[in-house]
């Protein structure tokens, strides 16, 4: 498994792709830090950008990636190697890739602009915590549709319609929900409908971070519980490791049993 | 040369009070081994001076013009019984003691000193420790609390006390003084013309500072940090509130500050910062709002019903999670040339200017209000985008409240 994860690593990492998300977000992180100087309000920033855009990038390439090396991976499927460690091989070899460039690509402006003096560190590890996660479980979501539809055009359909339900119509559905039953008690049904969707979970913890205070707003035992002690961050955190691991178990699962 | 007359009159006075004046020493090995003893033997103008040691006493009635010091801060304790000072006469001093042990009453408000119709006193450099109310001052006029420190254990509203509190008070000064761990800081009720200033007010159970029913105030350059809920200035007239710091006022019913019944008063140079709500308005009509910082609120200006005529000029809105909620569609209030950290206009004739109006009450914080749990869809990309449609045409939020003006650069 980890020669294939290294040879997937290393195709990636010269990849004309890879290079171009890196230096996206290297520009971005200088851009914003140069506009405003403001470590903490360019994390606010970064921080929306993220939520959308690491998901969406996941899910596209993890879909592009798996069609792409399609006939690579017939061809390991003829050695005598374990399905699990080609699929999961190049599973990590995608997301780890994606998330070198994230963490680099960000990493490095932040650094140059002092991050390491400024107490802003730990909202920024956070974050890129955070986009290490959303990377690793649109990932395995998009291999997941790549493996289970032979049809590429299909699977993209999928790939795409997932990152849009996810990222948009989810929280419109929820919105739509939370205002029609507002004569009821809501907010253990708020907060579970979060955990249901990872970028919904990756926001409540980096809201966490920094609209504390807005959050607490809130008339209610159970929010107040979540959201002003450890909890919420306890919880949230488990729950996207849960996101992360489900994926990847179905993918070894099915990787196993498929006919190819 | 009328003043310079009076303040030489003053001044004679003041040399015929010293002269008059002897000083009594108290302590344990002395003649005189305890204040009541101290006092009754005092004559007017003297001074008692109390040497270190630990003083059971309680009930102490100042019944005459004197001066109480304290060396080295003698410990005052009221084992808990009742009142420990009451000050009845006018032209007293007291400075420099640590007083313990208030008793705590449901029938009566038991003070560690309490001042009554007296006029012309100075309660200054005193520790109070374990009290039920602190310094309360009773129709009482033209004195000053000076630089004292209060350090109250409350648990419970119902069985705990105000550090400072005037009733029917005039013309007081209150200034550099230290209260924290109390029920009010501060509590006004019926006292007109103070001035509350350079005071410290934090981790009180429930307002930093508390005015009713008082007019012609003034507080300037005082913190209000952690409180239960913040500060609250009620049905009270014509108050100056200037270079204030409001801080960290966290929770559901938590303001830093809560204006209700307020009407033309003036708000300058304040710093909101990390509070649930900034400033939190119902029924306050022409107030002036200038030069304040509303830093990392969750909501920097909360707007409830009956608010017209009220201006804010040259303010900084900088990452607050709401700039402005309005729960009305109509808006008599104006807001002109202030700094939102979240306007994404431009200026194309660089006037410092931005050439579109900002608005900035957003869709999201009108939904918020109606369906409270909503807050967990807060920046979600959802919200972005019908946030961004209600901007283009606005149909839940008042069309009118807008910043026609707004800066493009923060106020320094």
């Amino acid at each position: 498994m980890l020669k294939i994860l290294k040879y997937s690593f290393y195709d990636l990492i010269r990849s004309r792709w890879s290079y171009v998300y890196f230096l996206f977000y290297l520009a971005l992180g200088f851009v914003l830090l140069f506009l405003n100087n403001d470590l903490s309000k360019a994390i606010i920033t970064l921080m929306n950008v993220i939520i959308v855009l690491v998901p969406l990038i996941g899910t596209i390439f993890g879909v592009m990636y798996f069609y792409n090396s399609k006939e690579f991976t017939e061809l390991l499927l003829a050695q005598p190697l374990k399905r699990s460690s080609i699929f999961l091989g190049q599973y990590f070899g995608v997301a780890g890739s994606l998330t070198l460039s994230l963490v680099l690509g960000l990493g490095i402006p932040f650094m140059l602009y002092g991050l390491f003096k400024s107490d802003a560190i730990w909202n920024f590890s956070l974050l890129l915590v955070t986009g290490a996660f959303l990377t690793l479980i649109f990932t395995a979501l998009a291999f997941n549709i790549a493996l289970s539809n032979e049809n590429k055009i299909k699977g993209f359909g999928y790939a795409v319609l997932l990152w849009l339900f996810m990222a948009v119509i989810y929280d419109g559905l929820f919105l739509m929900s939370l205002i029609v039953f507002e004569e009821y008690p809501l907010d253990t049904f708020s907060l579970t409908a979060t955990m249901f969707n990872p970028i919904d979970l990756s926001r409540t913890l980096i809201l966490l971070k920094l609209d504390i205070s807005a959050l607490l707003g809130y008339t209610g035992a159970i929010f107040k519980r979540f959201f002003g002690t450890h909890t919420g961050l306890v919880v949230s955190v488990s729950v996207l490791l849960l996101w992360t691991v489900l994926p990847v178990w179905r993918l070894s699962a099915k990787a196993k049993r498929k006919d190819f | 040369m009328g003043i310079l007359r009076q303040n030489l009159i003053i001044a004679i006075l003041l040399l015929g009070n010293f002269a008059r004046g002897e000083t009594l020493r108290i302590c344990e090995s002395c003649q005189i081994s305890s204040i009541k003893e101290g006092i009754a033997i005092a004559s007017d103008f003297d001074t008692l001076l109390i040497k270190k040691g630990t003083y059971r006493e309680f009930n102490i009635v100042i019944d005459k013009p004197l001066t109480l010091l304290g060396e080295d801060y003698p410990v005052i304790d009221g084992g808990d019984q009742g009142e420990i000072i009451t000050i009845t006469s006018d032209h007293v001093t007291v400075d420099g003691l640590f007083i313990i042990n208030v008793g705590t009453s449901y029938t009566s408000d038991y003070a560690a000193i309490r001042v009554v119709k007296s006029a012309h006193f100075l309660i200054q450099n005193l520790v109070l420790e374990k009290l039920f109310f602190g310094i309360y001052l009773e129709k009482s006029r033209n004195g000053r609390v000076y630089h004292n420190k209060i350090i109250g254990d409350a648990v419970d509203e119902y069985n705990s006390g105000n550090g400072i509190q005037l009733w029917y008070s005039q013309n007081i000064v209150v200034e550099q003084n230290i209260v924290q761990h109390v029920r009010d800081g501060i509590y006004l009720e019926f006292s007109d013309h103070i001035t509350i200033k350079d005071n410290f007010s934090s981790d009180n159970l429930r307002y930093g500072l508390h005015f009713m029913f008082s007019n012609n105030d003034v507080y300037t350059n005082n913190t209000f940090e952690n409180n239960g809920a913040g500060v609250a200035v009620m049905f009270s007239k014509k108050i100056k509130m200037n270079n204030n710091s409001f801080k960290k006022n966290w929770g559901a019913a938590s303001f830093g500050m809560l204006l209700k019944e307020i009407n033309d008063a003036e708000i300058r140079n304040n710093t909101f910062e990390e509070n649930t709500v900034g400033i939190n308005i119902e029924g306050s009509n022409r107030i002036d709002y200038t030069h304040n910082d509303f830093i990392n609120n969750g909501w920097a200006v909360k707007v409830k019903g009956a608010c017209y005529t009220n201006t804010f000029s040259n303010n900084n809105f900088l990452y607050n999670s709401f700039d402005i909620s309005y729960n009305s569609k109509l808006n008599d209030n104006v807001f002109e040339n202030n700094y939102w950290s979240g306007y994404t206009g431009y200026d194309l004739d660089r006037n410092g200017v931005g050439d579109v109006p900002y608005r900035p009450v957003k869709l999201f914080s009108y939904i918020v209000n109606r369906t409270p749990e909503t807050i967990v869809l807060l920046r979600s990309l959802f919200m972005d985008i019908i946030d961004f449609s209600e901007k283009v045409s606005p149909v839940f939020t008042p069309d009118k409240l807008l910043d026609a003006n707004p800066l493009m650069k923060k106020i320094e």
